[in-house]
């Protein structure tokens, strides 16, 4: 078969025409908005990171004057308690994370050839669920209204509704809307680096940040989940009072701080790997070679990644644990040394046998794996318990988390600014203003955080307003409010130099001489990603493949034309990258935005208790949700298949395991199952905690409602499985018949589920036990009405004419659901109905 | 060894601390067997960093200046295992050994005395149980005799707070609903101070409480006045204490006053401080905080008394400073 004539140039530039109108950006002063390409919403992303880090440091910046003598009285215990709050919660959840997904939607597709990532919609979704959460959680400071209970959030100090105010509710579900959104974009990047690698890029040969946003996307998978589930149990506390963290009733507040820092401890690696990741771009850029230790570095990033899910009890070395799980924790803290010193000294000896291009983005590098030393070192330190006992909760573990998060996160992001921007933006920052303020902010932050080990450990405690004259830490502590003012300059140097970018000259193509994939893109903005998809050879084609530039931009790839005048890219199997199918992707709509502001307005109505209006903002979503998908998702397509060039004909439809729509079904429902496994973890922390459990005096929900509730979704389940089976053989009618079965199996196991707990009387209010048994039924539930809802959504699919026997992504999607509804109800019936009985 | 440690501790403070310098609560200053073996394993693991923190520097400047191709792919890869795992790794493996013995507690006898120390919204109950003989309760202030053993149990009853003392040993949680144990000795007599380390709300800041270290005698002596009930005496302000219904909450053991809610006072001025250690106990200071705690301590339990006159309240305060 023969191509077009990439030899021709009219036909190139005919091309070129056709795929600029495909992905030109909407335009309009509202239209530019409903945007959903990588390139504006990435930015976007970014941008609103970067402006809620502003925000924080100002909050710091703040402190740091109420702390810079003794017994100030410039903030009183209030505002200062806020300020501590919001400038945690705020560093960590609405600026690293987001800034790690803002990082990775604009450069994932570059690094992959892709000409975007497989859900751009999902990315706006997650953008505008960002930004509204964001300001929720942020604005309240300017109505004395902001959290005040530490990032940490300890009940009871937080749930009794008496010491806490609104602040409270508004970090629970302010922040739960945004964890939403944070989990949405994890599940767009993992299956964009799992199925949207360019042909021949085997993961071998993945580029080390596609690997670092593998592994931190996972993370998140894995561990904001159980935060959410942590955060379920603390509204219902605060807003019905179900007693989960409440000692009078049965209660824990110790479960709390297991959830919150199976999350948290994760999360300091989550926020830290994916500035390692650019040091993984930059360092093999400004050594003019390969990275040495490619695949030590790829198990070390896999490693930490598993590590960090063991290492939470050492934030709770405090709290009495038995001496022996100290010691084992104690061990496996320390062990995460060993995955980061591989990664460490694999940057070091690829300079050491490079050839080193001096450069502010190398400056502001090597400066931050200094500073994060430092952090590493008294990480070291604290992850000893007897020393632990006394650094815990002071200064001195302010200084180790600093040095930690601004060599290990904020600096490295700086040198990502400077290596990047000519990227995104066709122009480079300043490299004299880069170094001034490298050295400003270098300078600052050991003046700020290093005599805080001192004023730790002669007797500073953490979060406090003030402290007293006689301890005589006013000089230690001056001299970190002066660090923390250089600090400031040295970050307002650099808004300052990207303020000025707009008027700069236009760089030239890949002006630092990258060999990696992302610096394919134009200086000039084209909103199509890539010219053609190339064929991946090497894991710096820049350098290693003869021509690659030239051929990649004349087209003479794959898929160098939108003849049908449709988005598309192409997907790749998952370990060996063969290219499997074309999608089609979402074009630019005002769903996503509509779906984010309806479902932040149930989190937002439910904070200050309009509960009738969140319901309707619920029911909003919900059906701005429904149009999303049904006009946006498994479109049959109007050919079968298209050719990508070089005789390749691939299909444009794809349902299970090819398709993208598929795993990021498996993908979301991993998280959910993890989100219920930390209410599962709950059921039996109360049990171990208590002698008797269920408590003398209250029944449980008896054997036979549990028992038929499992077997209804066990039927359900069956009967989804039937329908994706008759219906794949042609048997339509069957396969409709089989859904409203399932259907109604699903609203019996609903039924059922709800009369175990409802029928004996339990009162969530009375006992932990009775409340346990309530989330947990209510969970399943809610899962089965879902279930309930997809098996219509398929039934309706079919009736529309939308899915067919050859066309049915919708039915296999729903069945996968239905896999994780199984286990979901598997676990939790025989939990609530038999093991009461066992025991 | 441990007054090495202690030299080494002041050294080291004296030289970053441009504020001067506190004996009273830093870990730098230790009176305690579990501060002090803390203090050394802190000496050691700061000496270990700078040695690999200087190491590395060295490493990074000559990684940067060394000439093109100076390492090759097999040197690199054996520099990247050794550098990166097997030294970390043994490293590792000594300092956690190093580590463990500090964890052991301190051998307690069933003869000890026992103190439980509940932390509360913003000050320290606490009650002493010597063997063998009446338990007694006193606030914001905790006596150890030097050289015995003694358990402390933490508790909590309405929020979460920390007991630590620096000087004395390492920190532990006051959890609701839960009751940790911690068993300290001190080591040499004097008057510390301690803080609570846990976030506990508006004045966490100001929740801490005095630590005397006493010889055994001494000690003995104390707890048998502490035993015993407040001093016959009737200034004017006890019977303002009555009326304003200050035993609703508060403590005067043989006075009538047998409020559990608020700090015992019955030997208030055997204190030096009131207030959970944050202000000298002057009349005035003490009067002020009596109309307005408020003012004093954001989010304290205890009520206003707007309606009370200042002479009252300076009676009150003069009744509870007779208070020996």
């Amino acid at each position: 078969m023969s191509g077009p004539d990439q030899d021709d140039p009219q036909v190139r530039e005919a091309q070129a025409n056709r795929l600029r109108a495909v992905w030109a950006a909407p335009t309009g002063w509202f239209g530019r908005w409903t945007d959903v390409n990588n390139n504006a919403v990435g930015n976007w992303y970014a941008l609103t990171a970067g402006f809620f880090m502003l925000f924080a440091g100002v909050l710091a910046v703040i402190m740091r004057t109420q702390l810079a003598v003794p017994e100030n009285d410039l903030v009183g215990a209030e505002t200062y308690n806020q300020l501590f709050t919001l400038h945690g919660s705020m560093m960590m959840f609405l600026f690293a994370v987001p800034m790690f997904e803002a990082v990775s939607i604009i450069l994932l597709p570059q690094l992959l050839g892709a000409r975007d990532l497989p859900f751009p919609r999902l990315s706006a979704f997650g953008f505008w669920s960002f930004v509204l959460g964001g300001t929720f959680v942020a604005g309240s400071i300017l109505f004395n209204a902001a959290p005040q209970g530490g990032w940490f959030m300890y009940p009871p100090l937080t749930t009794e509704t008496h010491l806490s105010g609104i602040g409270a509710d508004i970090w629970m579900l302010g922040l739960s809307f945004i964890e939403v959104s944070s989990i949405a974009a994890a599940v767009e990047l993992i299956v964009g680096v799992l199925k949207c690698r360019p042909p021949g890029m085997r993961l071998n040969l993945m580029p080390l940040y596609s690997w670092y946003i593998l592994v931190v996307a996972v993370m998140i998978l894995f561990a904001f989940p159980p935060l959410i589930a942590g955060d379920l149990l603390f509204e219902m506390e605060r807003l019905l009072d179900w007693p989960f963290f409440d000692p009078a009733r049965g209660g824990d507040p110790l479960l709390w701080q297991h959830l919150f820092w199976i999350f948290g401890h994760p999360e300091v690696y989550i926020i830290f790997l994916p500035s390692i990741a650019l040091f993984a771009m930059l360092i093999p850029t400004f050594a003019q070679r390969h990275l040495l230790g490619y695949p030590f570095i790829v198990l070390a990033a896999v490693g930490t990644g598993f590590l960090s899910f063991g290492l939470w009890v050492h934030h709770m070395f405090a709290t009495g644990l038995p001496k022996i799980s100290l010691a084992f924790f104690s061990a496996a803290s320390e062990a995460v040394v060993i995955p980061t010193g591989i990664q460490i000294f694999a940057f070091i000896a690829t300079l050491w046998a490079g050839k080193v291009q001096k450069s502010t983005p190398l400056l502001w590098a090597t400066g931050s794996l200094v500073v994060f030393v430092i952090g590493g070192l008294t990480g070291v330190m604290v992850a000893i318990a007897p020393f632990d006992w006394q650094a815990h909760d002071t200064y001195f573990v302010v200084a180790h988390l600093h040095y930690v998060l601004i060599g290990g996160t904020l600096m490295p992001l700086f040198a990502g600014l400077y290596y990047y921007w000519p990227l995104i933006t066709g122009k480079k920052l300043s490299d004299r203003l880069g170094r001034i303020a490298f050295w400003f902010v270098f300078v600052g932050a050991n003046l700020t955080f290093f005599p805080m080990h001192f004023s730790g450990l002669m007797g500073m405690p953490r979060r406090v307003f003030t402290y007293p004259e006689e301890l005589g830490l006013g000089g230690l502590n001056l001299a970190s409010t002066i660090g923390a003012y250089i600090i400031a300059i040295g970050v307002g140097i650099v808004v300052l130099d990207i303020a000025r970018s707009p008027w700069r000259k236009r760089a030239a193509r890949n002006p630092w001489n990258a060999g990696t994939l992302e610096w394919l893109a134009y200086p000039e903005d084209e909103n199509w990603g890539i010219r053609s998809i190339p064929l991946i050879e090497s894991r710096y084609p820049i350098w290693d493949q003869k021509d690659f530039v030239r051929k990649v931009d004349e087209g003479r790839y794959f898929l160098p034309d939108a003849e049908e005048g449709r988005r598309e890219t192409i997907i790749t199997s998952v370990l060996d990258a063969r290219p499997r199918l074309v999608i089609r992707l979402g074009t630019p709509s005002v769903k996503p935005m509509l779906a984010a502001f309806a479902l932040g307005g149930v989190f937002i109505l439910t904070t200050f208790h309009f509960y009738w209006a969140a319901l309707v903002s619920g029911l909003l979503a919900f059906a701005a949700i429904l149009w999303w998908v049904w006009t946006g998702t498994a479109e049959i397509p109007e050919k079968e298949c298209k050719s990508i060039g070089h005789g390749i004909d691939l299909p444009l439809y794809g349902s299970g395991p090819v398709a993208p729509g598929w795993w990021a079904m498996f993908i979301t429902m991993l998280g959910d199952g993890t989100a219920f496994g930390g209410l599962v973890f709950g059921y039996f922390f109360f049990w171990t905690v208590h002698a008797d459990f269920p408590p003398p005096g209250i029944e449980g929900p008896g054997v036979a409602w549990p028992m038929a509730a499992l077997a209804a979704t066990l039927a359900a389940w069956l009967l989804t499985i039937a329908a994706r089976e008759v219906h794949r053989r042609g048997h339509v009618a069957l396969a409709r018949a089989a859904l409203v079965a399932g259907v109604l199996a699903n609203l019996a196991a609903c039924g059922a589920g709800f009369a175990g707990p409802w029928l004996s009387g339990l009162d969530p209010q009375q006992h932990v036990y009775p409340a346990i048994v309530w989330v947990l039924t209510g969970w399943t539930v809610a899962h089965g009405a879902v279930g309930v809802v997809m098996q219509l959504y398929a039934l309706a699919r079919s009736l529309a004419g939308k899915a067919t026997p050859k066309h049915d992504a919708d039915v296999r999607n729903i069945t996968l659901y239905h896999h994780f509804l199984a286990v979901t109800a598997a676990a939790t019936y025989p939990v609530l109905g038999l093991f009461p009985e066992v025991l | 060894m441990s007054s090495e440690n202690r030299r080494l501790g002041t050294t080291l403070c004296a030289g970053f601390a441009t504020g001067g310098c506190n004996r009273v609560q830093s870990a730098f200053a230790p009176f305690g067997e579990e501060a002090e073996s803390s203090q050394l394993l802190m000496i050691v693991m700061t000496v270990g960093a700078v040695i690999i923190f200087t190491g590395l520097l060295l490493l990074m400047r000559h990684a940067q200046r060394a000439p093109e191709g100076s390492l090759s792919l097999q040197g690199g890869m054996r520099f990247i295992l050794v550098m990166g795992g097997v030294l970390p790794a043994l490293a590792l493996l000594a300092l956690l050994l190093f580590s463990l013995p500090a964890m052991r507690p301190i051998a307690i006898g069933e003869h000890d005395l026992k103190v439980i120390a509940t932390g509360e919204q913003f000050w320290w109950r606490m009650r002493y149980e010597p063997h063998g003989a009446v338990p007694f309760t006193t606030a914001n202030q905790l006596r150890i005799p030097v050289g015995r053993a003694v358990e402390i149990e933490l508790r909590g009853t309405d929020v979460i707070h920390s007991f630590w003392v620096p000087g004395l040993a390492g920190k532990m949680d006051m959890i609701p609903g839960r009751a940790n144990r911690m068993v300290v000795r001190a080591t040499k007599p004097g008057r510390y101070r301690g803080q609570c380390t846990e976030f506990c709300g508006l004045s966490h800041a100001l929740m801490a409480f005095e630590v005397v270290a006493m010889e055994p005698a001494a000690f003995d002596r104390w707890m048998a006045a502490e035993r015993t009930p407040a001093a016959a005496i009737s200034p004017p302000g006890r019977a303002l204490f009555d009326d304003y219904g200050c035993a609703g909450c508060h403590r005067v053991a043989g006075h009538g006053a047998d409020g559990t809610i608020g700090p015992d006072l019955t030997h208030f001025a055997a204190r030096q401080t009131f207030g959970a250690t944050t202000w000298n106990q002057e009349s005035e200071a003490i009067a002020a905080f009596i109309r307005h705690p408020e003012r004093f301590k954001p989010g304290v339990r205890m009520p206003a008394f707007d309606h009370m006159s200042e002479p009252d309240a300076r009676a009150i305060a003069a009744y509870l400073l007779a208070l020996k």
